[in-house]
């Protein structure tokens, strides 16, 4: 498996580090729901059979944080976003 | 129904016949429109929770219903290792009750599974890893379980091929656990499914479940690849495919599935008799008795289902076994594959009720599932049976997660790929 980082090119994917789902939101601490609200966001996955965007960090090269978004059932990488953009984009905090 | 006892006369017999007579394990049947219980999932712990439900609780009127062929999944592609040399107290009388039922297991069985206690040594590096080893040790003790520090020049007589003085490395002794060892996997796989059809369980194969029947919050049967199979009460046991499997019926796990691969060199003369693993890397072996140096790492760490891990991992796993025994680098490797765990949030099982009621679960096994399959479904065919956990196994709730009481033998926290 290679992920192609967009700051350095296609990596082996020894070259990066995995955490794991991107599209869980850490929840508001305020809301009246935030107990339940932050189990989930800790513990709970949706661990799809198919289309997955994860977070990968290109520990030893360029040290980004990158979206890939890749297949669980053949590995096949559809695309690689540099992972600030998608929480800009998300209207997060800059 | 009832099933042939194996036996010295029973071999002498056929032996005499040329082999005629004997009977297949187990029985193809069709599915019957209802059963008491459905297991979902025909690998170890689904087969284990048919034998102990049918023997132990006396509930017969069970189906297990697997989407391939039986022993076609984890239980077919582990590494063949047990042992009950955990720390925490949740874990230790789960896993010891697991060694028991392995040391009586064939006799239960009437089956051949090549159970050999062949011993556990885990190897220690440095001062602050004997004393971690030594308070295991110490748990396991207090909990009846047997458990012993070997130190360097007794460790030197019973592994000698070990690179002691590794300038990185160094080998200080190890933890030994004398009653682990090794079991023939597939041998479980078949045993269970011969004992709990020979009781009048139905083990159907290539029946893929696709869906749940559940009518005011009550399960009534499950969906399959050959039709709706009616249920009073349905048990999930689908390792690597729990989150799947259990979202049809609405529910969300705290479970990733990874992919874990493992290796087995050509044949070789004996050269190791017992379980070793290395401790600054990830590095377990055993020798198989055909002859094969069998072992296995680190999973490969990112969300999987592709049943087959990545070159890195097996470089990585290869390097680690050439820093603990360098002799393994004249042997070729014969093969080497992968198999797809569920990844629990703190790296241990679940084994309790769910919101659908009649709806069971057990899932979350980790790397480490093999050697609890006799105590997994012992105590899952308790709950199911009686509708209360079995004693050993009070700690691995679903709802553990949200009130803290998790289990995290390894101390990383909720992040699967490092357990
Ligand atoms: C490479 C490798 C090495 C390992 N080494 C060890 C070891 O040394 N020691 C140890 O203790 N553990 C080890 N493990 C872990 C252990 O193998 C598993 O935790 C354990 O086998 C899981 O339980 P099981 O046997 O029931 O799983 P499986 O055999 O995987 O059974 C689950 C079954 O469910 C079926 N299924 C899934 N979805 C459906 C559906 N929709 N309908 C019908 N059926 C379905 C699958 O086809 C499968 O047969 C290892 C695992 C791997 C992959
Ligand atoms: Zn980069």
């Amino acid at each position: 498996m290679r992920i192609a980082c967009p700051y350095c090119g296609a990596r082996g994917v020894d070259e990066f580090s995995y955490l794991g789902d991107a599209t869980v939101v850490r929840p508001d601490p305020a809301a009246e729901t935030a107990l339940a609200d932050f189990v989930d966001y800790v513990h709970t996955r949706e661990n799809p059979f198919g289309r997955h965007r994860e977070l990968w960090q290109h520990a030893s090269g360029c040290q980004s944080w990158l979206v890939v978004t890749r297949d669980t059932r053949t590995h096949a990488i559809e695309a690689v976003e540099v992972a600030k953009d998608v929480a800009l984009a998300r209207g997060e905090a800059k | 129904m009832s099933t042939d006892r194996y036996s010295i006369f029973s071999l002498l017999r056929e032996t005499l016949r040329g082999h005629t007579g004997w009977k297949p394990a187990w029985r193809s049947p069709e599915p019957k429109p209802h059963y008491d219980v459905v297991i979902v999932g025909g690998g170890g712990h689904g087969l284990a929770t048919a034998h102990y439900l049918a023997k132990t609780y006396g509930v017969r009127n069970v189906a297990v219903l697997e989407k391939g062929w039986i022993g076609g999944g984890n239980v077919g592609r582990n590494t063949t290792i047990v042992r009950s040399n955990y720390l925490l107290p949740g874990n230790i009388p789960f896993y010891e009750h697991s060694m028991k039922l392995w040391e009586g297991l064939e006799q239960d069985l009437n089956y051949n599974a090549m159970v050999s206690q062949r011993g556990i040594l885990n190897l220690f590096h440095s001062d602050g890893q004997r004393d971690a080893y030594a308070r295991r040790g110490n748990a396991m003790r207090m909990h009846g379980v047997d458990a012993e520090l070997v130190d360097a020049p007794e460790l030197k007589r019973i592994l000698p091929m070990l690179d002691f003085d590794n300038a990185r490395f160094p080998i200080k002794g190890a933890l030994r656990q004398k009653r682990a060892g090794t079991v023939r996997h597939d041998a479980v796989a078949w045993g269970y499914a011969r004992s709990a059809d020979g009781f009048g369980v139905d083990i159907i194969q290539n029946c893929e479940v696709t869906g749940f029947r559940i009518e005011d919050g009550r399960i009534e049967g499950v969906e399959t690849s050959r039709g709706f199979v009616g249920a009073s009460k349905v048990g999930l046991a689908c390792a690597g495919n729990s989150s799947r499997v259990a979202a049809m019926a609405g529910l969300r796990l705290p479970i990733e599935s990874h992919a874990l691969q493992a290796f087995v060199s050509e044949g070789i003369k004996p050269f190791i008799d017992t379980v070793c693993t290395f401790g600054a890397g990830h590095f377990y072996v055993s020798q198989s008795d055909k002859g094969g140096l069998v072992f296995g790492g680190d999973i490969d760490g990112y969300n999987s289902y592709a049943q087959r891990g990545n070159l890195p991992t097996v470089e990585d796993v290869l390097e680690s076994g050439m820093a603990v025994m360098p002799a393994i680098g004249r042997v070729k490797l014969l093969r080497s594959w992968g198999g797809i765990m569920d990844m629990s949030m703190d790296g241990s099982p679940i084994i309790d009720t769910t919101p659908v009621e009649g709806l069971y679960l057990n899932a979350g096994w980790c790397y480490g599932g093999f050697k609890a399959t006799p105590a997994s479904g012992d105590s899952f065919a308790h709950l199911i049976a009686k509708d209360a956990p079995h004693p050993v196994a009070t700690a691995y709730r679903l709802d553990r997660f949200a009130t803290g009481r998790t289990i995290d033998e390894k101390g990383v926290g909720a992040q699967p790929n490092l357990h």
